[in-house]
């Protein structure tokens, strides 16, 4: 079939389609990207980072390699070769000031960490091992000549030779322009790389100028760092900083669920770390309470809003959206006056002789409180679709009902009630999925049982810094909606839920 | 006459106002026997979906009361006064089947479940929709739709039965077919109906009465052939049917005729139906069919007309012809379309006249 210009009328029909789908996508296009940077790219990297970990092989890359080698179920500490590589990587990380940062993540999975990486990229320079430096210095003025240094580094002969002396020379040259930015060819290397090339030279290989290393007394590193603390030669610290050398770890979320890796494979944490399932499903079950009572107390305002007429339904609809116009933390505040101890309900039930003055409740700081506030703020995305679901279903249904002989309830129960599933769906969808990631109101009325698990999210992102828990712990939430919202589909199924019309 | 002491249906001097300021039923006397198929008609807003509301208790009156063989029925709440009723948009529940649908009203009244599938087929049976039992009403078309609307308002056997222009909403041919079908079952099972609808023709076939409404009252209860031969004022024989108007004054009543003397200084023949005296203004009404322009069919001494032919329109069955008689353009008769009937061209010049009880004199 040819179009009238003698082209075939396919071609023609898909250059103006392609044309027209180009258009619509120049349209959306300012919100599409919007969408990705705002949201898809966020959530992206939160996954990522709640499975990161490159921290442990960035900072201590030779030790990861050497570590290797060493057997974690076996009762003992790692071996000198472990140790040395370990010198090298926190006598850089010192330079670069990274080795707190990596022990603040390892405190994560081990307390004390933190201290020990501390402590040890102070005292990692005081080490002995400027014999090694000093006796090659001595043995020959060459091994004092920066220049020199810098000659040999450049030879290939020399750097196949010397493997370990050559990774450590070429890690201290780079560092030495990034940190003190100054050239290594004029600066004498530091005792670590002399210590490198020691080891090198120990192990049989030939040096550029050959030195006797029989008058040099070698140096223990693993007694230098079991000097600055015994936890250096704990076999536990050295299977936490093994379990997390991986560039990818599982750590976060088992931390989020409560688990650890211990030696023997994941096992729950001690009784008193538990923290986050409770918390989870702490979450849940006030999300479904604040879920219901918003179903109990916004189906009848719904109804009354879609039978009333028109002038009063307006002004009824006016009072359902006043809280949107009025500060959240305002309105959460004025639940804080309402619900004190010494607030007005409590005095109200006092002056009303309902209760004793010194058995006055206890309604925020604590669940009651959030779920009452929580309540009130998301009432209106209860409302708000079931009344637009209830507008639609005409009122003759309910008529020909009673006129068949049903009572007003059975007219309603068998006959009104199922049309406004759907509105009770799509209320519950969003009350529920928005009150599940809720944080300012728990927050402020929460106290420490009425939290969310968003709260610990926030708590671990600003306070504790612990971004890839709190990563791990948002993904899980994520899921969970999503997991919940596919049943949902399945059960109800998603065409049933109406926001409108 | 039937009074309300015996009447199966009475309205007695009911009243309803929603605001507290306007009457939409100004005063409503009305007694239906046991099985008689009543229409109320009338304009749109005239009040006859509200009369039927306070029959079934949606809404109640303001003043009056409604017996229900002979029981008023005015504290008894809708449910219990057993009135079937089909709606015009038919409210057809969506989430239940046809044959739910129709077992709903005996399941509220805790009917045994053989019983009920037995009357909820037969009942589909007797709307020729016995296959469509496990449909949905958004899978069935307006017409078979309201076919289960008929049938669920009669699958619990009611005495009453309301209809709100039940056929509103079909193409004409469709709504033909139902008003026979809607008329047949009233007859067959014997029930009594009040049906409404704004459609002259609807109401003047199917019904035994219709009651005219308009402006909140009856302005006529008749069974269709004298609401349109003998239409009691002029709204209703304007409502009814086509009908020629011409104005004037009574010069002369003499018994059963009397003689109108037109606005244009003619002098007419009438029945005097809503004129008391000599001197009264009148509207009088002659149907269309009813005007003869061939003298020999007219009486020798009646009055006749000048006419002027304005326009012919060929329809078929009959010819309308559209003439200026007395000062008006709009007056208008019909032929029947036979081999010897004359077709008048525009221009011609004629004389009318009617037999004087075809044309009467109502008020003004
Ligand atoms: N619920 C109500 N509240 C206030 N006024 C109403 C209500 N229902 C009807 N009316 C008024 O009462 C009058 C009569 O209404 P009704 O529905 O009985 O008319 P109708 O004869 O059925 O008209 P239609 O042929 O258009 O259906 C109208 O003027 C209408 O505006
Ligand atoms: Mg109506």
């Amino acid at each position: 079939m040819l179009a009238a210009d003698g082209r075939p009328l396919k071609a023609s029909l898909n250059r103006a389609l392609r044309r027209q789908k180009i258009r619509a996508l120049f349209l959306i296009a300012p919100l599409l990207i919007f969408i990705l940077v705002s949201f898809v790219m966020p959530i992206f990297d939160m996954l990522l980072r709640s499975v990161e970990n490159q921290i442990v092989g960035n900072t201590l890359p030779r030790t990861v390699v050497a570590l290797q080698d060493w057997d974690e179920n076996a009762d003992t500490a790692p071996d000198e070769v472990v140790f040395a590589a370990l010198y090298t990587d926190i006598a850089l990380a010192a330079e670069y000031k990274t080795h707190t940062r990596l022990g603040s993540r390892l405190n994560y999975e081990m307390t004390g960490i933190s201290s020990l990486f501390r402590k040890t990229g102070r005292a990692v320079g005081r080490f002995e091992t400027d014999v090694y430096t000093e006796a090659f210095q001595a043995a020959d003025p060459a091994y004092a000549d920066p220049a020199q240094w810098a000659g040999w580094m450049q030879d290939d002969n020399i750097r196949a030779a010397l493997p370990q002396t050559t990774n450590t020379y070429d890690a201290w040259a780079q560092m030495i322009v990034e940190e003190e930015n100054d050239i290594p060819a004029e600066e004498e290397p530091w005792d670590f790389v002399y210590t490198a090339l020691y080891a090198d030279a120990a192990g049989g290989a030939a040096l550029p100028i050959s030195v006797d290393l029989s008058a040099i007394e070698p140096v223990s590193l693993q007694a230098s760092f079991a000097e600055i603390d015994e936890d250096w030669i704990d076999p536990d610290v050295w299977q936490t900083i093994k379990a997390f050398s991986p560039s990818y770890t599982d750590g976060y979320f088992l931390n989020a669920v409560d688990l650890l890796r211990g030696a023997d494979g994941v096992e729950q944490r001690p009784e008193n770390e538990r923290l986050y399932i409770g918390q989870f499903i702490n979450t849940f079950v006030m999300s479904l309470s604040i879920m219901g009572m918003c179903v109990l107390l916004g189906y009848p305002i719904a109804w009354l809003l879609a039978n009333l007429p028109a002038r009063s339904a307006n002004l009824l609809m006016i009072l359902v959206l006043l809280p949107f116009w009025t500060s959240l933390l305002v309105r959460t505040s004025a639940w804080k006056v309402l619900l004190q101890q010494q607030g007005v309900i409590n005095d109200l039930l006092v002056w009303m002789r309902i209760i004793a003055d010194d058995g006055r409740l206890t309604m925020i700081n604590n669940q009651t409180g959030t779920i009452i506030a929580m309540t009130h703020i998301l009432l209106p995305f209860m409302i708000l679709p079931l009344y637009s679901v209830m507008k639609t279903i005409p009122p003759s249904y309910l008529r020909a009902a009673k006129s068949l002989g049903a009572t007003d309830w059975t007219a309603f129960w068998r006959v009104y009630f199922p049309q406004s599933v759907p509105g009770i769906g799509a209320g519950c969808i969003l009350v529920f999925i928005l009150s599940i990631g809720y944080y300012i109101t728990p927050e402020l009325v929460g106290g420490t049982k009425g939290v969310f698990i968003s709260n610990r999210i926030a708590f671990h992102i600003s306070s504790s810094l612990n971004w890839g828990l709190a990563a791990a712990l948002g993904t899980i939430l994520l899921t969970v909606v999503m997991v919940l919202y596919w049943m949902y589909d399945k059960i109800v199924g998603i065409d049933n839920v109406k926001l409108g019309g | 006459m039937l009074d309300n002491e015996n009447a199966f249906v009475a309205f007695d001097r009911v009243q309803k106002s929603y605001d507290g300021e306007t009457l939409v039923v100004k005063d409503l006397n009305l007694a239906m026997p046991k099985g008689e198929f009543l229409t109320m008609l009338g304009p749109s807003g005239s009040g006859k979906t509200t009369c039927l509301m306070m029959l079934a208790g949606f809404e109640t009156a303001t003043h009056g009361d409604i017996t229900l063989d002979g029981i008023s029925i005015n504290n008894i709440p809708p449910h219990k006064r057993g009135i079937g009723m089909v709606f015009q948009n038919y409210a057809l529940f969506p989430h239940m089947t046809v044959a739910e649908n129709l077992s709903f009203p005996l399941e509220v009244r805790k009917m045994g479940k053989s019983e009920r599938e037995e009357k909820v087929k037969r009942a589909l049976d007797m709307v020729q929709m016995g296959s469509f039992a496990g449909r949905r009403p958004a899978q069935l078309s307006g017409g078979q739709q309201q076919r289960i609307a008929l049938a669920r308002a009669l699958v619990f056997e009611p005495e009453l039965v309301l209809m709100d222009e039940p056929l509103g909403a079909l193409d004409k041919q469709l709504r033909e077919t139902l008003q026979f079908e809607i008329t047949n079952l009233a007859h067959d099972l014997g029930i009594t109906t009040v049906y409404v609808t704004h459609d002259q023709t609807e109401a003047l076939t199917m019904s035994d009465r219709v009651a005219v409404f308009d402006d909140g009252r009856i302005q006529q209860l008749a069974p269709p052939d004298e609401l349109y031969e003998k239409p009691q004022n002029s709204f209703v024989a304007q409502f009814i049917g086509e009908n020629n108007t011409l104005e004037g004054v009574v010069q002369e009543i003499q018994g059963e005729t009397c003689i109108v003397k037109l606005d244009s200084g003619d002098i007419i023949d009438a029945v005097p139906v809503n004129v008391s005296a000599v001197g009264d203004r009148t509207k009088v009404s002659i149907r269309p069919e009813r005007v003869e322009f061939k003298r020999d069919r007219l009486h020798a001494d009646a009055h006749t007309l000048k006419a002027e032919v304005l326009e012919f329109i060929y329809m078929g069955d009959i010819f309308r012809t559209r003439l200026r008689v007395a000062g008006t353009d709009e007056f208008v008769i019909k032929t029947r379309n036979a081999p010897d009937q004359a077709r008048l061209k525009p221009g011609e010049m004629i004389e009318i006249g009617w037999l004087p009880q075809d044309c009467r004199a109502l008020d003004a």
